[in-house]
């Protein structure tokens, strides 16, 4: 079985948000919609605290609450473990968003752009009017991983087959991956490094995993 | 580990708490009116405005959705999704009870008002299944919005037998009996809360409705009730203002849930285990 999991090295990642703009740019997401966004978070108490930038989005579960509760059967688990939703089934009724504890879903009602109220040609080009009205996510690029993978690509080490947050992070803060595949990459960091992943305790088995690795006062 | 963003959710409004004040005042409604009514039927008028609570509920939800065309899609997911068991139940109560009304079957009205006991139980089920929200997903929420609903029918059915000047005699100490449930329930909730490291601005949110809640909504119309049993002449007014009491400050707990206790989960950065 394969399962697709996204890395993120929180002792790498510097803030610039760069994957926040590349996930805007490939997927035209509008304004107030982010699917990849960064966090500021303090961890510790003084003296010893840390700042760190964390990177979230879509967790893509193994045990997904959204998937359960959604009345339409628009959102779904593929074998590959992503979980998609599908726009011609939603009906837009937010119950996946508030049983979501990523706040990883979005719903908006209208387009709106951020510069001079008009498209860019990107958003001309890969706007998607099925999104109105319907949740949205995080899709961890799945079109790119699919045409990757019928071009004979490894997703996660393959650029054109890698989700754009991954591809654009400039501080190779960001991974992706098959974590069942043991030899792969994400493997190999989740084996060789601490690592967390964000409320494990609800029992969803997220697909997003944190390698951090915290540093003391006196180093 | 401390939880940062924990901001009030702001996918469900106003409407969404509609749906679970009116659907939950309306569903039992029509339980108490069916059993108590046998072997008759209920007035018609308990009937019409039990139908139309829980429709108004509904249609609060529909008006919320982001594409109201595709609501048949709703029904697609009886497997695992508690609002797609609601939208049955909902069909089923409304088939039922107007089948019963119209052909004065009163068994079926019965069997509607157990629909709408069943519709209930969705509606909390739906809100524990919201794991993104603290306040929602806590299990004592299901026994509360029970209690809210049963103690809601009880005193709406108070309240319009009342304007068609009937009455049953027990009634009032059923709505007693539910209103300190309700009380418990309420207490029971808030504690599991507190225990269960609900966000900070929930537990003060709903500790701020606390206090008129059980003052106002539930200690005024208890000793109101108390009097008019206890009193050999009649104090029709003591049992009516009860019921306005008990019913309103059950649509205002579950609309402060709903809309201004729901904070969502937040971010926290985990334990780092060692690696594998």
């Amino acid at each position: 079985m394969t399962r697709y999991v996204m890395v993120a090295d929180l002792n790498r990642c510097i803030g610039c948000q760069t994957c926040t703009v590349a996930c805007r740019h490939t997927n035209a997401t509008l304004p107030e919609i982010e699917w990849r966004r960064v966090l500021d978070m303090e961890s510790g108490e003084f003296p010893d605290v840390e700042r760190l930038f964390v990177p979230v989005g879509c967790q893509h579960c193994a045990d997904p609450p959204c998937m359960h509760v959604c009345p339409s059967t628009a959102t779904r688990q593929r074998d590959d473990g992503i979980i998609s939703i599908d726009y011609d089934l939603c009906i837009g009724c937010s119950y996946c968003a508030v049983a979501c504890p990523y706040q990883a879903r979005y719903k908006t009602d209208r387009n709106r752009f951020a510069y001079d109220g008009k498209p860019m040609p990107s958003e001309e080009i890969l706007m998607d009017e099925k999104r109105l009205g319907v949740a949205q996510k995080c899709t961890f690029c799945s079109d790119r991983i699919d045409a990757g993978l019928e071009a004979n690509l490894t997703p996660g080490v393959d650029p054109d087959a890698t989700p754009a947050c991954v591809n654009s992070c400039i501080a190779n803060a960001l991974h992706f991956g098959d974590i069942e595949d043991r030899e792969s990459n994400v493997s190999a960091l989740v084996d060789n490094s601490p690592h967390f992943r964000m409320h494990e305790e609800l029992g969803t088995d997220p697909g997003f995993y944190y390698l951090w690795r915290r540093k003391s006062v006196e180093e | 580990m401390t939880n940062t963003g924990q901001v009030l959710q702001a996918n469900w409004d106003w409407r969404a708490a509609g749906n679970f004040m009116f659907g939950g005042s309306g569903g039992s409604l029509l339980l108490i009116a069916g059993f108590s009514s046998l072997p008759d039927v209920p007035h018609p008028l308990v009937a019409a405005v039990a139908m139309a609570l829980v429709g108004l509920g509904l249609f609060l939800v529909w008006a919320e959705i982001g594409r109201p065309w595709r609501f048949l899609h709703v029904f697609f997911h009886p497997r695992t999704s508690w609002m797609t068991r609601e939208s049955g139940v909902a069909v089923a109560f409304f088939a039922l009870a107007i089948t019963g009304v119209v052909l004065s079957l009163p068994v079926v009205v019965a069997v509607a008002g157990v629909m709408g006991l069943l519709f209930v139980y969705c509606q909390a089920r739906v809100l524990k299944a919201s794991t993104g929200i603290p306040a929602w997903r806590q299990p004592a929420i299901v026994p509360l919005i029970l209690a809210t609903g049963l103690t809601e029918g009880a005193a709406l059915l108070l309240l319009l037998l009342a304007a068609v000047q009937e009455a049953i005699p027990w009634l009032d100490y059923i709505l007693l009996g539910l209103i300190v449930v309700r009380a418990v329930a309420a207490a029971s909730y808030l504690h599991a809360l507190a225990r269960a490291n609900a966000p900070e601005a929930t537990i003060s949110v709903l500790k701020r409705t606390a206090i008129p809640f059980l003052m106002v909504g539930s200690l005024i119309p208890l000793i109101l009730i108390v009097l008019e049993v206890s009193m050999t002449t009649e104090a029709d007014i003591a049992i009516i203002v009860a019921g306005i009491l008990a019913l309103v400050s059950g649509w205002y707990v579950k609309f402060t849930i709903v809309t201004r206790a729901a904070h969502v989960q937040g971010f926290s950065l985990g334990v780092p285990g060692p690696a594998s």
